[in-house]
């Protein structure tokens, strides 16, 4: 055991006790139509008691434990009261789980980003269960008469040797929550685990595969209208004019009016990335009368800055390319000096399009506000920050302000930048009346807020043995300046320069899943691969040397590097040895690898695949991660496919260029996704069991594979690939 | 407006609408069955799968007049207790990530197993083709598929 403090619970407890201090407290659900079993009945208690913000027992031994963090297929609504539940000691199957509301008076950081929501979430949500059993403990204690530190508990029971007594925590459940919050409490060893490092499938599996309401837009409401909006249809333009008789008359049509969502005066946070200050609304009876209307409304919009297009886009980040910034990011060394000793030199340049999120369901959220008070229900990544927002533009107290958050149909970033949530609220202020502001497929796609576009020139120079001895990247992206400057090869090289620029675009760029490193990283080890070429090595031991270099003689102060050498080099030899990597000699598959670092988490990976004329088939995919202590393997796997799948189709398949402002891709059937046939025929991956404590995994596994599928389509074809998507490379990968 | 008489998992439902509806908005705004999904609104991504007489069909582009007397099964009609051998499957492999185009996922594999009992490899991936899983939920799709087939 180990003994902790419970500094970070302590605060939300005691203004948590402020809020309901034990007794009966009612649980809530904000679907009611979601229907339970006989059996979920009958196991239900008659009564609950509230031990503090995250968790109440029931008078049965149930539990019920808030996941606070919003849920976006990352699974987090699973793992996080897994980590409760476990320093709770009770069995998972007696648990219930719910979405918290956003409550910053209890729960720290609800945000879904960063892959940070465990990693941040574990001490605190440890302390939350380990705090409750305390209590618990305590109030067996009081009432037996016996010394606390004798009790012991197991699976939801509490256990006394010595008098042989014993108790379900529901017993003990309304005494314990009148009892004062414990200073200190117990901490289990991680040898102790029962449920951390367990499958436990996702605790909205039954629900996911019967259709039950679960998302933003499955919100019903007594009353409710259905409202979409008409945002400008090119970056660049704002709204004039418009002409509604037409779409006013028109079937379950009820008010169709320009509105400006920000005013001047707005105070806007980072999650209004995009916002649009004036739109056209139509509310209506129906989605399908609204999506009607909307093609009969007559709107005039006007220029209000340039309209660009992707040539410009194209031309002005070469331009930025070709030009020496005025500042270095990091300099070690001399590389011009080194580069002009170099027996070899490697230069590439390696692009990549700007890419729209589409998450399957699309932009939406259910808003009612009244004088009295604002509630707001849906997707959003950041609850906290858009109740900031809809203070400024509501014009209300956020006391009156109810945000509360559903399942979120895919998130990628997305869903960080709520304006859609900020048009909701705005919309149902002005109609008095509940609405739920439904996106469509168009809507999202063309006025998003964009992975942005990238370039990137790397320069490496070798000496006569093969050593890397200088490293030079300059790297520009729109409204971006992509590089990391103190990741790896820095450190491990004696000349090493990084450059990056910005260009100021008015196309909306933001955050899309594992930011700049869904890019760079695939560049960046593509170029690895062809530098190890070049010096005659294996790109896995061309690799291990560098991080040997890191890890025993680093260049500069090693504070500075972004990385631990050592768990980098982890997963390359775990990948090695569970690939049985031969560099593809005598696999008879083509054979790739590559290795990354971002989000705290380490993962390399080994791709193999075969050729079907100009068709990748890619038949395996390896796939070694460090995330520390591994929360629920299950899903942690299914994270890691998830993100190479993904990463695989976006280096393929998909891109979003622009024409006069307008994105060039408007639906499904001009903006390529990956399908089925297309994604890895199986993909196996490995966890370094280390007992750290675990960082986040809806990121990492993403940004290498891109690096992976471009070495093993190089073992392949004979050609490298550098400008993303691989299929309008030229000549095109797949006819 | 006009009144149309629809067979909707085994259940006679009456709805008044515009005869262009699509079954999707009718199921969805109409009837409060929101397991069926919008996604694209132009038949590309299959979030929006229903069985039309047992056959796997994109309801966003089917007009509520074009119905007639089929048989309407939804996600919401596949099992009386989501105990459908496709269901189990799913939730035995765990396939879900958002879940959001998962019920689409599921007709489109019940479909083709009511069909097709014992699909190939390649069979069971030529018919998931159509639906788009943005998590990239591929490999364990198949995987429940074949295990729903093995059951």
């Amino acid at each position: 055991m180990t003994l902790i403090k419970t500094k970070i619970g302590r605060r939300a407890f005691i203004r948590n006790t402020g809020l309901a201090s034990g007794g009966l407290v009612l649980g809530f659900n904000w679907l009611a139509s979601c229907k339970m079993t006989p059996e979920q009945v009958n196991a239900m208690p008659k009564e609950w008691f509230e031990l503090n913000g995250f968790l109440k027992i029931g008078d049965n031994g149930m539990v019920t434990i808030m996941s606070p963090n919003p849920e976006i297929g990352q699974n987090v609504k699973t793992a996080m009261p897994m980590i409760v539940a476990e320093e709770l000691d009770v069995a998972w199957k007696d648990v219930i789980v719910e979405q918290a509301p956003l409550n910053t008076d209890i729960f720290t950081r609800q945000l879904a980003g960063g892959s940070q929501s465990i990693r941040q979430g574990w001490e605190s949500l440890r302390m939350t269960g380990a705090t409750a059993r305390q209590m618990l403990k305590e109030a067996a204690a009081q009432t037996w008469q016996v010394p606390v530190d004798e009790i012991t508990t197991s699976e939801g029971r509490l256990h006394h040797a010595a008098s042989d007594k014993s108790a379900g925590y529901g017993e003990m459940a309304s005494i314990a929550a009148g009892l004062e919050v414990p200073e200190e409490v117990l901490l289990k060893e991680t040898g102790e685990f029962k449920i951390i490092g367990t499958d436990r499938k996702n605790v909205d599996g039954p629900k996911i595969v019967t259709g039950k309401p679960l998302f933003g837009l499955d919100i019903q409401r007594e009353g409710m209208l259905i409202a979409m909006i008409v945002h400008p249809p090119a970056f660049g333009m704002k709204y004039k004019s418009m002409d509604a008789t037409a779409a006013m008359a028109m079937p379950g049509i009820k008010d169709v009016f320009p509105v400006v969502v920000y005013p001047e005066d707005a105070e806007k946070q980072w999650s209004d990335g995009g916002a649009i200050a004036e739109q056209v609304a139509i509310v209506g009876n129906s989605t399908w009368e609204c999506m009607q209307a909307k093609k009969a409304l007559e709107i005039e919009w006007e220029e209000a800055s340039t309209l660009e297009s992707s040539v410009y886009h194209d031309e002005a980040l070469s331009s930025l390319l070709n030009t020496t910034p005025k500042e270095a990011a990091r300099k070690d060394g001399d590389v011009e000096k080194a580069f002009k000793s170099a027996a070899k030199i490697v230069e590439s340049v390696y692009t990549a399009p700007f890419l729209a999120h589409n998450t399957m369901e699309p932009m939406n959220f259910f808003a009612h506000v009244t004088p009295e008070k604002a509630e707001l229900l849906g997707p959003i990544q950041t609850p906290e920050f858009l109740e900031k927002t809809l203070v400024s533009v509501l014009g209300m107290p956020a006391e009156k302000i109810d945000i509360m958050m559903t399942r979120m149909g895919g998130g990628f970033g997305r869903r960080l930048y709520g304006t859609f949530a900020v048009e909701a609220a705005v919309i149902s202020q002005k109609m008095q009346a509940p609405i739920k502001l439904v996106y469509s497929r168009e809507d999202d796609m063309t006025q998003g807020t964009y992975r942005p576009s990238y370039k990137v020139r790397y320069k490496a120079g070798l000496d006569d043995q093969g050593n890397l001895i200088a490293w030079h990247v300059r790297g520009a992206g729109t409204n971006d300046d992509l590089i990391f400057e103190n990741r790896f090869p820095a450190g491990a090289v004696d000349n090493y320069l990084a450059e990056k620029h910005s260009l100021q675009t008015n196309v909306t760029t933001g955050a899309w899943r594992a930011p700049r490193s869904n890019f760079i990283a695939g560049a960046e080890q593509a170029f690895m691969d062809e530098v190890a070429e070049a010096a005659g090595k294996d790109p896995i031991a061309f690799r291990l040397e560098l991080f040997e270099r890191a890890k025993n003689n680093p260049v500069g102060n090693p504070e500075n590097n972004d990385y631990d050498p050592e768990r980098y080099a982890g997963v390359l030899k775990l990948v090695q040895e569970k690939s049985g990597w031969t560099d593809g000699a005598n696999s008879g598959k083509s054979r790739g690898v590559s290795a990354y670092y971002c989000h705290n988490s380490y993962v390399a990976q080994v791709m193999d695949l075969t050729m079907d004329g100009d068709r990748p088939n890619i038949d395996k995919v390896w796939c070694a991660v460090d995330c520390g202590i591994v929360i629920n393997p299950l899903s942690a796997k299914n994270q890691i496919e998830g993100g190479i799948v993904d990463g695989i189709g976006h280096a393929t398949y998909s891109a979003l260029s622009f024409s006069n402002g307008q994105t060039d891709q408007k639906n499904f059937d001009t903006y390529r996704l990956i399908r089925n046939m297309e994604a890895p025929k199986e993909i196996e991956s490995f966890f370094v069991d280390n007992g750290i404590d675990p960082t986040g995994l809806g990121e990492p596994s993403l940004p290498p594979i891109m690096g992976a599928l471009a070495n093993a389509l190089y073992r392949a074809t004979g050609r490298r690939h550098y400008h993303q998507p691989f299929i309008n490379d030229k000549p095109p990968l797949v006819g | 407006m006009a009144t149309f008489t629809l067979n909707i998992n085994g259940k006679k439902q009456e709805v008044d609408v515009d005869p262009s509806t699509p079954i999707l908005w009718v199921l969805r705004d109409h009837l409060n069955m929101v397991g069926t999904k919008f996604g694209c609104g132009i038949a590309q991504c299959g979030a929006c799968t229903i069985h039309l007489d047992g056959t796997a069909t994109r309801s966003c582009i089917l007009p509520v007049s074009s119905i007639g007397d089929k048989k309407i099964t939804t996600i919401e009609g596949l099992s009386e207790n989501g105990d459908h051998p496709v269901q189990k499957a799913w939730l035995e492999v765990d396939v879900p990530q958002c879940g959001y185009c998962q019920a689409g996922q599921i007709m489109t594999a019940s479909a083709l197993l009511e069909k097709n009992p014992n699909p190939t490899d390649e069979e069971i991936e030529t018919a998931m083709n159509g639906n788009i899983c943005r998590c990239g939920t591929y490999v364990r799709i198949r995987k429940a598929v074949k295990m729903a087939s093995e059951s």
